[in-house]
């Protein structure tokens, strides 16, 4: 390739800083694939302070079958765009805001290792919680390919947990979930609508990780996958996620 | 221009030989919501006079895309027949139908008789016997699905069967607005939803119905079965399909397609 890795992830970078979106890598560059996407993912997380966990995106069985994979993605999440319960979401500081609802795992201890379940990802958590992920394309109108969203850490930007609860007795894939905007129902769904059960979407996680040699931490978070359509959001707008027996997430954009 | 006896013959003999009309509203673009219902009530007497009977009713459309594709911002109703019942793991013969979908759906038992107008979500609540997994088939005697509003009302909503669980759950403090569902096919993910699909809350749909039939002298009756509308985007079905929907707090129901 006749750039390098840090090259596109600088670009990437300065795409953010400058809140100015590019258009995607693989128009300049038609050899960037989804492992070279990683690549420059792994030079953004380098250059990252802090990170306070993981994200998973295409999740939905229906999604990957519309863009011709059949897993997921993950990204990771900087310490930096964790929002506090309650504190509002400032959409200038953004390229272009979407918000979608998460079930989120709370790791009670470290989870490494290529056979790990969904049982494994249930004990290893402290709680699950409610979140909201507000997701923020480098690229002009989320026009990418796989390996460009991968590169820019699947849209990850901003995001906010609700109160952990302990996960037992709670099955997670039947949860129902309700996303509004504005007071409008605008998408539900179930918790099986991340890989069948956010739990297993973990796992693939965990084992994905572990082919780098990762794993999870005590105390990181994980963004399972977005349960419904993200949700575009400008100033004055609010987003709910229920999300049942885990509670309601509200975040104010201004 | 034809009678809307005359619709609602044509609608019946469709149903008899499985063979689709062209859509009314070709011919008689004009046709609107109340001419839909008229000819429905024609098409109804003469499904009860061939000794069928009304044991529910089906309100459809009620989430936001749907009435949004047929630019309307209200939902539909019409009969749910007992010949079109069929009970939780039964075999339902695709001949049945012309060009079947499924649908899950949350399913009231009336417990009490409901009249509108004037009837709250709170008195819808109370006068529920309980509330089951359903699973609606749906299905068009006008070809291809090219339903105008008019002419979904006037083929039944476009019902075409239902099962539902046999365990009937008190509402008593169940949020139905929160209750998740999964509808698998042959044991495959095909879609998730959540109560709230359903005009908010799927309590809010049968106080709708109540109201609206109400205004026609028509109320709910004890026993009666209250469909509320698909929580996701329905389902062509196939020959050997096995399709579950799994409703928390509710259960399963599951339809065999032969």
């Amino acid at each position: 390739m006749s750039v390098s890795i840090s090259e596109l992830a600088a670009r990437l970078a300065k795409a953010a800083a400058d809140r100015t979106p590019i258009t995607r890598l693989t128009d300049e560059f038609p050899e960037l694939d989804i492992p070279m996407g990683y690549r420059v993912q792994r030079a953004l997380r380098a250059e990252t302070e802090a990170i306070a966990g993981w994200k998973l995106g295409l999740t939905a069985r229906a999604k990957q079958a519309q863009v011709g994979v059949d897993s997921p993605i993950h990204g990771f999440l900087p310490a930096a765009g964790a929002l506090d319960i309650g504190e509002p979401l400032e959409t200038s500081a953004h390229i272009q805001p979407r918000c979608e609802p998460e079930i989120v795992f709370v790791l009670g201890r470290d989870l490494e290792g290529p056979h790990v379940t969904a049982t494994d990802v249930l004990a290893a958590s402290s709680g699950v919680a409610v979140g909201i992920e507000v997701l923020d394309s480098r690229f002009v109108d989320y026009g990418f390919t796989m390996a460009d969203v991968v590169a820019d850490n699947t849209s990850a930007s901003r995001f906010v947990v609700g109160t952990p609860i302990p996960a037992e007795g709670i099955d997670l894939r039947l949860v129902g979930v309700v996303f509004e905007k504005n007071g409008r129902v605008v998408a539900t769904a179930s918790g099986a609508a991340s890989l069948g059960h956010p739990a297993a979407a973990v796992a693939w996680l965990v084992r994905r990780l572990a082919a780098e040699g990762g794993g999870l931490n005590a105390g990181q978070v994980v963004l399972s996958g977005g349960l419904t359509a993200a949700v575009p959001v400008g100033p004055g707008d609010v987003v709910t996620a229920t999300i049942d027996r885990l509670g309601t997430l509200e975040l104010g954009c201004c | 221009m034809t009678t809307p006896v005359e619709k609602a013959r044509a609608l019946y003999a469709a149903r008899a030989t499985r063979t689709p009309i062209p859509p009314f509203t070709d011919a008689e673009p004009r046709l609107g919501m109340a001419d839909g219902y008229a000819i429905q009530q024609e098409l109804t007497a003469l499904l009860v006079a061939d000794g069928d009977r009304i044991v529910g009713h089906k309100v459809g459309l009620t989430a936001a895309p749907m009435q949004q594709a047929l630019g309307i911002d209200t939902p539909d109703y019409g009969p749910v027949l007992a010949s079109t019942v069929y009970r939780d793991g039964d075999v339902v013969p695709l001949e049945r139908f012309i060009a079947p979908k499924v649908e899950a759906e949350i399913v009231f038992v009336l417990g009490e008789r409901l009249e509108g107008p004037g009837v709250t979500v709170t008195r819808a609540r109370a006068a529920m016997a309980g509330v089951v997994a359903g699973m609606e088939i749906i299905d068009s005697r006008i070809a291809d699905w090219r339903i105008k509003l008019a002419d979904t009302v006037a083929d039944l909503a476009s019902n075409g069967a239902m099962a539902t669980s046999s365990r009937i759950i008190p509402v008593g403090e169940l949020d139905t607005r929160l209750i998740g569902m999964t509808l698998t096919r042959n044991g495959e993910l095909v879609d998730t939803g959540a109560g709230a699909a359903a005009l908010g809350d799927p309590v809010a749909v049968v106080a709708w119905l109540a109201n609206t039939l109400g205004e026609q002298g028509v109320a709910l009756e004890p026993g009666h079965l209250i469909l509320t509308g698909a929580l996701h985007a329905a389902v062509p079905l196939s020959p050997g399909d096995v399709f579950r929907a799994e409703f928390d707090r509710l259960g399963p129901v599951t339809v065999r397609v032969a």
